[in-house]
């Protein structure tokens, strides 16, 4: 896993003009279950009138699992263009089969693989004004998420929740490692001296953080950390770390958050 | 149902084998069918401090290879009515003890009335220390204060709730704090760490605290365990701790140099 591995603080002499990292967004899937030209449109008309907000240049996956029908007829360009005349941008297919791959290479679509999918509600009706969509990590299913042998009996991941997000209610402790990949990591405890918790997505500790904590690990420089009394070894986000001597000169034992502006990690104390 | 509680601490030397002696015989006392089992093979110190080294025919090895059974290996302690002995081997290694051999000797004790069996592990976390606590429904974690023992008490706790056999069914091993060798003179002066400090940084239920006290040296070498000598303040503190492992309300004491000042106030305000 590339946890400290961007951590060059200064880039390197001959500037190069672009660098790969990993990203990790949530993409909405668009679950499609038939279709037929006037239906479809009538609909998807009527959803975007009902979340505006959502319907706004927003990246979706076309996806057929529980397509009826035969897709290999599917008119992909028609539909695609419906979608994009109501705010949706389709941007890959998953579930289809080679016939609809080939017409999706005309229309530079990108085909994602197929994999678990978490259950889905429909986004727009969960909260239609500010929509969140739902979180299917495109790193999620490319990669093998790994994980670390986290305090598994501690650990409670509900099944109806919208984002991966993992939630420990016991104390993390010397020796032990707990990862959330794709989401945030939630600790209703104390993070020891010893121990490292690390997410995909931000990481909130309702304890003292005394261990070690990497937020955006997979290069997400948006994500944050919060601690309610930073006492930490290490603190880093999307690869940008500090450690104990440089932590320990502001807020130190103080409740804090943890952010990045640009490739400096700020420490800012929570009021 | 007997109920396993294992006395371990990471750190050696902090007072395991004085804390198994002494609440062993507590428990006993209190008319609770008892047995105390010694699994630092290869260095017997059980019998010793328990005073029955002279009476060591068949240990817990010879009885897990079938070379013994229970009735021959156990030695009944001459000053508790209750208590048994199950001494470890001087002379086989630690591989001796397997995971069945070791169910099947406390299924063999529970099923022969015990109702506490004590597991004293020894220091490390190796297979040793994991094959002690491995069954074990409750922790006494033993530390000393001082940050090494502590941290490495906090090891062990992580170790316990992710690697016990509670743990891989889903639940918690029951775990409570012992605070040994505690000198509240060198506490005031900064040279070891608080009660509080260590509550704090362990986050789990306090047991006790046992004083620092050259009486358990004596009780040792006599092969006393130090909870008869009802005189002396680690005593009377091993005593409390017992009554609290049993669910009795027991105030702590022995925290602080002016202890007795501290109740006055107390006393006086509730009043
Ligand atoms: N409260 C105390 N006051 C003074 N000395 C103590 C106290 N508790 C234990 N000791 C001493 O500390 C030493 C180590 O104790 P003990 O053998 O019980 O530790 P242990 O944790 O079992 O060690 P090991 O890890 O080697 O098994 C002994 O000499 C014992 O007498
Ligand atoms: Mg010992």
């Amino acid at each position: 896993m590339p946890l400290l591995k961007s951590l060059s603080k200064k880039p390197s002499a001959s500037k190069s003009a672009f660098r790969l990292k990993g990203g990790l967004f949530p993409l909405t899937l668009l679950e499609i279950s038939h279709y037929e030209r006037a239906d479809f449109e009538q609909q998807l008309t009527n959803k975007a009138a009902e979340a505006p907000i959502f319907f706004n240049q927003t990246p979706v996956v076309l996806s057929f699992e529980e397509f009826d029908g035969d897709i290999s007829t599917l008119p992909l360009g028609e539909l695609v263009n419906i979608c994009k005349a109501q705010g949706l941008l389709p941007v890959a297919l998953r579930n289809s089969n080679t016939e609809l791959q080939t017409q999706a290479k005309h229309i530079d679509l990108a085909i994602m693989p197929v994999g678990r999918v978490k259950p889905s509600k429909d986004v727009t009706e969960a909260e239609p004004e500010t929509a969140p969509p739902e979180n299917t990590s495109v790193a999620e299913k490319n990669e093998d998420t790994d994980e670390p042998n986290a305090a598994r009996s501690a650990e409670a991941r509900s099944e109806f929740s919208h984002s991966p997000t993992k939630t420990v209610t016991t104390p993390i402790r010397s020796g032990q490692q707990v990862y959330a990949p794709g989401g945030d990591l939630i600790i209703m405890a104390s993070v020891s001296a010893g121990a490292e918790v690390l997410a995909d997505g931000n990481i909130h500790i309702y304890g003292a953080l005394r261990g070690r904590a990497l937020a955006g690990v997979r290069g997400d420089t948006s994500a944050r950390i919060f601690c309610q009394s930073l006492e930490a070894e290490l603190v880093s986000i999307a690869g940008n770390f500090k450690v104990d001597e440089d932590l320990r000169k502001d807020h130190w034992k103080s409740a804090v958050q943890a952010s990045l502006d640009e490739h400096t990690l700020c420490i800012t104390p929570l009021v | 149902m007997a109920k396993i509680i294992v006395v371990t601490s990471g750190k050696g030397g902090v007072g395991k084998t004085t804390t198994s002696a002494a609440i062993s015989s507590g428990i006993a006392m209190r008319g609770h069918k008892t047995v105390v089992i010694d699994f630092d093979i290869g260095l017997r110190n059980l019998d010793i401090i328990m005073n029955c080294e002279r009476r060591v025919v068949y240990d817990f090895v010879n009885v897990i290879n079938g070379e013994a059974n229970l009735r021959q290996a156990l030695i009944k302690d001459k000053r508790a009515e209750n208590l048994y002995i199950l001494p470890a081997s001087q002379t086989r290694d630690k591989d001796a003890l397997t995971v069945e051999g070791v169910e099947r000797i406390l299924n063999e004790l529970a099923a022969d009335g015990f109702e506490y069996i004590i597991c004293d592990s020894p220091a490390g976390i190796e297979h040793g220390a994991f094959m002690a606590m491995y069954f074990a429904d409750m922790a006494i974690v033993v530390a000393n204060p001082e940050v090494s023992s502590v941290r490495d008490s906090d090891r062990i706790l992580g170790i316990l709730q992710s690697k016990s056999r509670r743990a891989e069914r889903g639940e918690r091993v029951e775990e409570c704090l012992l605070l040994t060798r505690y000198n509240p003179e060198r506490v005031a002066k900064g040279e070891m760490l608080g009660v509080t400090d260590v509550e704090e940084i362990l986050a789990t239920k306090l047991l006790g605290v046992i004083p620092e006290s050259e009486t358990v040296l004596k009780a040792s070498n006599q092969g006393i365990p130090v909870i008869h000598d009802i005189e002396s303040p680690a005593g009377q503190a091993y005593s409390d701790a017992v009554g609290r492992l049993l669910g009795e309300e027991v105030e702590h004491r022995f925290m602080s140099v002016e202890q007795k000042g501290l109740f006055k106030r107390l006393f006086r305000r509730s009043a």
